[in-house]
């Protein structure tokens, strides 16, 4: 009965971790860059893609190759921001009417990034193993991959949370999440920051992936399943609030986990009952005030 | 400009429609099968299209609920089968999409923004995921067969439910509900201290769009013969036909008309030349558009119509 109870919890929290982690990067592009990115899956797809070859072409451990799929993902990211982004910016004549017209320029892009990766890796799923021997916890077993996958999802979030807490371009895109004009005036360079934002949410997209690929089998249309997820976790932890992403993605785990317990077909029908209920009730999440 | 010229714009837009229509209409007799199958996507996209500019277009709420709608229709269709004829199985289908509709409305129409976006869409995984489950575990299966109706059968079915939807949207359009929700996309509060009855003008228009798509969907669905949630809750419903709509243009009522005729007829094109870039195609044309075309098709021929008649005055 214990080890049962805290074999949900713990494969609730393994879950939660990759779930916290792609829900960050989207939190940061919605709450600052106010684009509600339907492409961020496809940004995982690619992150999980670029350290799969990595690892199965040049043998490039996938915890090393972060320091290349980060950076190239961000890069996409920014480029994107700087061109498409900003232009549909500066033609929306309301913030609302940019944020409709981001959402569907994204999904256009769902269509352009996920059909190149088709083009380049194939249709098929794809995987490796990697530290695939299992730990032992008071009796219950998990795989080390995934032990190593959440550990690395909890140090990334910190890192990044304090990044943003502590430096001064943190506080810049603080400043510009709460309001970009004044935010303008007192000197940020606000498309700047907003495509360093957009960047940013990639790079943590491109990340959960990579610690996707160490677990999962992942494939070029994996994306949008993601990004759902990642749209309920920050629903669930508060629009636009970091840390309320990174909570909300565990107890989305930990939700997922009891769930498939008692009914492993449900879960996603529960994921998106209470993404529906939240909006209904509580659209400012669990954490809002 | 005086009431002369503009009734007399109207008596041509309403004859080219009525020509274009009698020549539709006339295609199982002459056109080779291929052609019917294909025009009958495109009426298949243009319900959908213009269903969901009818209520988005003006009121500004992007809903994404319309593979819902669509997909209860396909759903209905195959759960009555035989049971009923088949104009009686789309009217059905129309009613059980716009009850849902109905509830949806009634629940969320005061979301605002992005929170309707988001539960819309959800609605649609919500739905998909939990029929999923329902067949694999209680039906024991995953499909579903439909029974069969002519490829003409589906054409005329079709047809006739586009044409009650433009019928029903002109009528929306020019009586005093078309201005009272042109007024809630500007200004809901101002609309409401106007006197509209704004959340019952909502909710019941986005009954009405979703009468159609449902109508569509039970239609289709004898077409398709075999279904799964898969096919029926397809999110692309969603997106493209909100895609053709700004690509045609959202405003005036044919422009998603024209929007879903080009757009279906490039997917077609695209899929027999280009199998291995169709998508990719698709989704840079999608980006293109919204980027370039804010007002659509419509948009970009009227503002190029204005400069050339701009440049004969100058000469002149």
């Amino acid at each position: 009965m214990v080890v049962t109870i805290l074999d949900i919890i713990i494969s609730g929290l393994l879950l939660g971790g990759i779930y916290a982690m792609t829900a960050v990067g989207l939190s940061l592009q919605y709450g600052v860059a106010r684009v509600l990115n339907i492409a961020h899956g496809e940004f995982i797809m690619l992150g999980a893609f670029i350290t799969f070859t990595l690892y199965t072409r040049l043998g490039i451990d996938p915890l090393i190759s972060f320091a290349i799929c980060g950076p190239a993902v961000f890069a996409v990211g920014f480029i994107l921001y700087r061109t498409l982004f900003t232009r549909l910016r500066d033609t929306s004549p309301t913030v609302e009417a940019f944020e409709g017209n981001s959402m569907l320029a994204s999904f256009g892009l769902l269509f352009i990034i996920q059909n190149v990766a088709i083009l380049v890796w194939g249709a098929n799923i794809q995987g490796y193993t990697y530290m695939a021997f299992s730990v032992d916890f008071w009796g219950a077993r998990f795989a080390a991959n995934r032990l190593v996958t959440l550990g690395f999802a909890i140090v990334i979030c910190l890192v990044f949370y304090l990044f943003l807490a502590n430096t001064r371009l943190g506080k810049a895109i603080r400043a510009a999440a709460q309001d970009p004009e004044t935010a303008g005036l007192m000197g940020v360079k606000i498309n700047q920051v907003l495509a360093l934002c957009f960047g940013f949410g990639a790079m943590m997209a491109g990340l959960g992936g990579a610690l996707v690929s160490i677990s999962y089998q992942i494939q070029p249309t994996m994306g949008l399943e993601y990004t759902m997820i990642a749209l309920i976790v920050i629903v669930l932890g508060g629009l636009g609030s970091i840390p309320g992403s990174f909570v909300g993605g565990l107890v989305l785990g930990l939700v997922g986990s009891i769930v498939t317990h008692v009914e492993p077909g449900l879960s996603l029908v529960a994921y998106y009952v209470i993404f529906m209920l939240l909006l209904l009730i509580k659209p400012t999440g669990i954490l809002g005030k | 400009m005086g009431i002369e010229k503009r009734t007399s714009k109207e008596v041509i837009g309403v004859s080219l429609a009525l020509l274009i229509l009698a020549v539709t209409a006339a295609a199982p007799l002459y056109a080779p099968r291929y052609t019917v199958i294909l025009l009958t996507s495109i009426l298949m996209y243009m319900t959908i299209s213009v269903s969901w500019a009818l209520f988005s277009g003006p009121t500004g709420y992007i809903s994404l609920a319309s593979a819902a709608f669509f997909g209860a229709g396909i759903y209905t269709a195959a759960i009555l089968g035989t049971a009923l004829p088949l104009p009686l199985v789309v009217l059905v289908g129309g009613l059980v999409s716009s009850c849902l509709a109905l509830l949806v409305g009634g629940l969320t129409l005061r979301l605002k923004g992005i929170y309707f976006v988001m539960f819309t869409f959800g609605l649609v995984e919500l739905l998909l995921h939990f029929i999923l489950w329902w067949e694999v575990t209680i039906s024991g299966t995953t499909g579903r067969v439909v029974p069969p109706a002519g490829n003409a059968t589906v054409f005329y079915t079709m047809l006739i439910i586009l044409v009650v939807l433009i019928v029903t949207a002109v009528f929306i359009r020019r009586s005093r509900y078309g201005l009272a929700l042109l007024s809630i996309g500007e200004n809901e509060e101002a609309a409401a201290h106007a006197g509209t009855h704004v959340t019952a003008l909502k909710v019941i228009v986005y009954a009405v769009s979703a009468l159609f798509m449902g109508a569509a969907g039970a239609a289709m669905a004898t077409r398709w013969t075999y279904i799964d949630p898969r096919i029926a809750f397809n999110p692309l419903i969603s997106f493209v036909p909100v895609l053709m709509a700004i690509f045609g243009g959202i405003r005036p009522l044919y422009g998603p008309v024209i929007g879903a005729a080009i757009f279906t007829y490039l997917e077609e094109f695209l899929i027999t030349r280009f199998p291995y870039y169709y998508m990719l195609i698709f989704g840079i044309i999608m980006v293109v558009a919204i980027l370039y075309m804010p007002d659509g098709l419509v948009g970009l021929t009227q503002r190029a119509w204005k400069r050339m008649s701009r440049n004969k005055h100058a000469h002149t």
